[in-house]
């Protein structure tokens, strides 16, 4: 999955990095298979095809969240709007297509668009106006979540009379298979966003202005428009989302997606991304993405008390990121 | 000289955020409505639970039309989600120092606003409580939907479905909330007492977002291949369990809801959902307004308004009398 990039190849030790975010990935995945087996083991009911189905449907506006966040974590930034935003765009979805009519294809297209546009003023605020992210996007993400009850009137938008657009998420395109539209599309975006991150410019810049932002704008690029460009590329995933999420749900729920946020940077952190920037993988975050949907459906069906579940995904979210460190000073010493 | 620069505008900085955070505290996430114009009208602020929910909305329009007959001024506000019980508190603080001449109030967590309640008792401000009661002998009445009564009717209805038998999952939209427990409760209680052959698993919880109730009620469906019903105990709640259901492909279940709203008609009219639990969201908000007029004029009144509640399925759905109370 993960090729060499220009520039990592360029930067010293760049080829013991790139092992070493592979390795990531290996425990991750290793982690992924040993809670897939265990609760294999502890359930019959566990490893169903409708319950494999569901854990990946539960999985995909998490998952959407978290791959997009994956490049601004990697340029070392952080994406608090990602939850709200993700309303926002639900909302501006509904309005599109609900209120003002317009071709599904368009609406659909156009409520992307607008998860960019947020994207760019994120990335404006931090790359111009040299806010931190943490604080800029803090900022967008009470903006996003005001704007949502306020262009909604604070009621939720109803898709029914455009039952085509539910059918993007809950559509079955193999026919005879009960296995939601949703879950390709995660797919398909995770692939998209895999050769952006390894195989194009965009991607190479992501890595290192995270690695080191002073160094790549020595080096002659110009990060300040990258870093805007990073930010809006990865709204496009907020905005995705929140036509997965109002798909699924039939309508666009404004008050939904506050926490969505923080659940989708837990994924892109147990995936061995680095919140110090220059390190991570698409393939990691998906994973991650699924150690988190796992873990929620596997606790349900073992009937571990629902008080209990949050415990233990925080434990887990702990023990990924201590393995992490404790293999880096490792390799380092 | 530079540093002091940078110390002026870090307490411009301040001072502009801490300005911004009152008027966004002052007004929250709700809108201020008002009815009529002279100040000498009294002032009722209403903090709700949630606002966004349409049963919030039944309640806010119950609670200006009767403002307006009486004559009063209202402001209605309520925090994003119901899990924000802090947010409300911060509400209910800034709604004291506006120093209304009453106050309703639906508590998220029945015992975090107890301090607040005594601070409203020493300036003398009478509380009105709806929806689920505080734990304080502050509130002049608590007007709401008797959630016990109302969910042994559920229960009730969804024994009868199942003909007596069968395991059921329950999902529940939150543990610290008044109504939750008692909507828990009431439907737990009556099953224990009066279908001892009806398996309960154990609530699960939704925090009110429609997607987790969704996942959860999967996850439940998944785990109990013989699971018979389902009991969804809000409107989010019972819309998630429908479509949890529907996303499962599993027929032949019966799930009772809770509340109205557009997706929760419709899945009783598609008949994924047997029936439902309908509260009187307007008649609670002109109870809370004509509750708080009563207590301003130091009328006396009874501790508790039971404001009612009705069962509907898909042959009363229409009936005049339940179309009025279900909010789309």
């Amino acid at each position: 999955m993960t090729t060499p990039t220009v520039i990592d190849q360029k930067r010293p030790g760049g080829l013991a990095n790139r092992l070493r975010s592979r390795l990531q990935q290996f425990l991750a995945f290793g982690g992924l298979i040993v809670i897939f087996a265990f609760f294999s083991f502890a359930s019959p009911n566990f490893l169903t095809f409708s319950n494999f189905t569901s854990m990946l449907f539960s999985t995909v506006v998490i998952g959407t969240l978290a791959i997009g966040t994956t490049f601004v974590i990697i340029t070392a930034g952080i994406d608090l709007s990602l939850g709200t935003g993700m309303s926002l765009c639900a909302v501006m979805s509904g309005v599109f297509i609900v209120n003002w009519q317009l071709p599904l294809l368009l609406g659909v297209v156009l409520a992307i668009l607008f998860g960019g546009l947020i994207g760019l003023v994120n990335g404006i605020n931090v790359a111009l106006l040299k806010i931190p992210p943490f604080i800029a996007t803090l900022a967008m993400m009470l903006v996003a979540q005001g704007l949502a009850l306020v262009i909604s009137k604070s009621t939720p938008i109803y898709f029914d009379k455009v039952p085509a657009f539910s059918s993007i998420s809950t559509g079955n395109l193999i026919p005879g298979l009960n296995f939601p539209n949703a879950v390709i599309i995660l797919a398909i975006v995770a692939v998209i966003a895999a050769v952006v991150l390894n195989k194009t410019v965009l991607g190479r810049y992501t890595y290192s202005i995270g690695s080191n932002e002073e160094a790549t704008a020595i080096s002659g690029i110009n990060t300040r428009k990258w870093l805007i460009v990073i930010y809006t590329f990865s709204g496009l995933f907020i905005g995705l989302a929140g036509v997965m999420i109002s798909a699924r749900l039939g309508s666009a729920q404004p008050a939904l997606g506050s926490g969505y946020e923080l659940q989708a940077i837990a994924a892109v952190v147990i995936g061995g991304t680095s919140l110090f920037g220059g390190k991570g993988s698409i393939l990691g975050t998906v994973i991650g993405a699924l150690i988190m949907s796992v873990l929620n459906n596997g606790l349900q069906i073992i009937s571990v008390p629902q008080e209990w579940q949050n415990v233990i995904l925080g434990i887990v979210i702990l023990a990924a990121v201590y393995t992490d460190n404790i293999r880096r000073r490792g390799v380092s010493a | 000289m530079r540093r002091k620069t940078i110390g002026v505008i870090a307490a411009a900085a301040v001072f502009a955020m801490t300005l911004a955070g009152c008027t966004a505290g002052s007004s929250g996430s709700g809108s201020t409505s008002t009815s009529g114009g002279s100040s000498s009208e009294p002032y009722i602020a209403i903090i709700s639970k949630g606002f966004s929910q349409q049963f919030w909305q039944a309640v806010k329009n119950g609670a200006e039309s009767e403002a307006t007959k009486e004559g009063a001024r209202i402001t209605f506000e309520g925090p994003p989600t119901e899990s924000d019980v802090e947010q409300q508190i911060t509400m209910l603080t800034n709604a004291l120092a506006k120093k209304p001449d009453a106050i309703g109030f639906a508590a998220l967590d029945s015992k975090a606003a107890a301090p607040l309640m005594e601070q409203a008792k020493s300036s003398k401000i009478p509380v009105i409580a709806f929806d689920s009661g505080v734990d304080s002998t502050v509130p002049v009445t608590t007007a709401a939907t008797d959630n016990k009564a109302a969910a042994a009717e559920d229960a009730k209805h969804l024994s009868e479905l199942l003909n007596g038998k069968g395991t059921i999952g329950l999902v529940i939209h939150d543990q610290t909330s008044k109504s939750g427990t008692d909507r828990r409760d009431g439907f737990m209680d009556w099953m224990k007492k009066n279908s001892p052959d009806i398996k309960m698993l154990d609530p699960q919880y939704s925090n009110s977002d429609l997607a987790k109730a969704a996942d959860i009620t999967k996850s439940i469906i998944a785990a109990n291949p013989d699971i018979a019903g389902f009991y969804g105990s809000n409107e989010a709640s019972a819309e998630g369990v429908a479509k949890g259901i529907q996303e499962s492909g599993k027929t032949g279940l019966k799930a009772v809801g809770f509340d109205s709203g557009k997706a929760q008609i419709d899945a009783i009219n598609s008949g994924v959902l047997s029936g439902s639990i309908t509260q009187n969201p307007v008649g609670i908000g002109e109870a809370v307004v004509k509750a708080a007029m009563k207590a301003i004029k130091g009328e006396s009144q009874p501790k508790f308004i039971d404001t009612g509640f009705f069962w509907y399925d898909k042959t009363n759905i229409d009936d005049p009398k339940i179309k009025a109370l279900l909010y789309q």
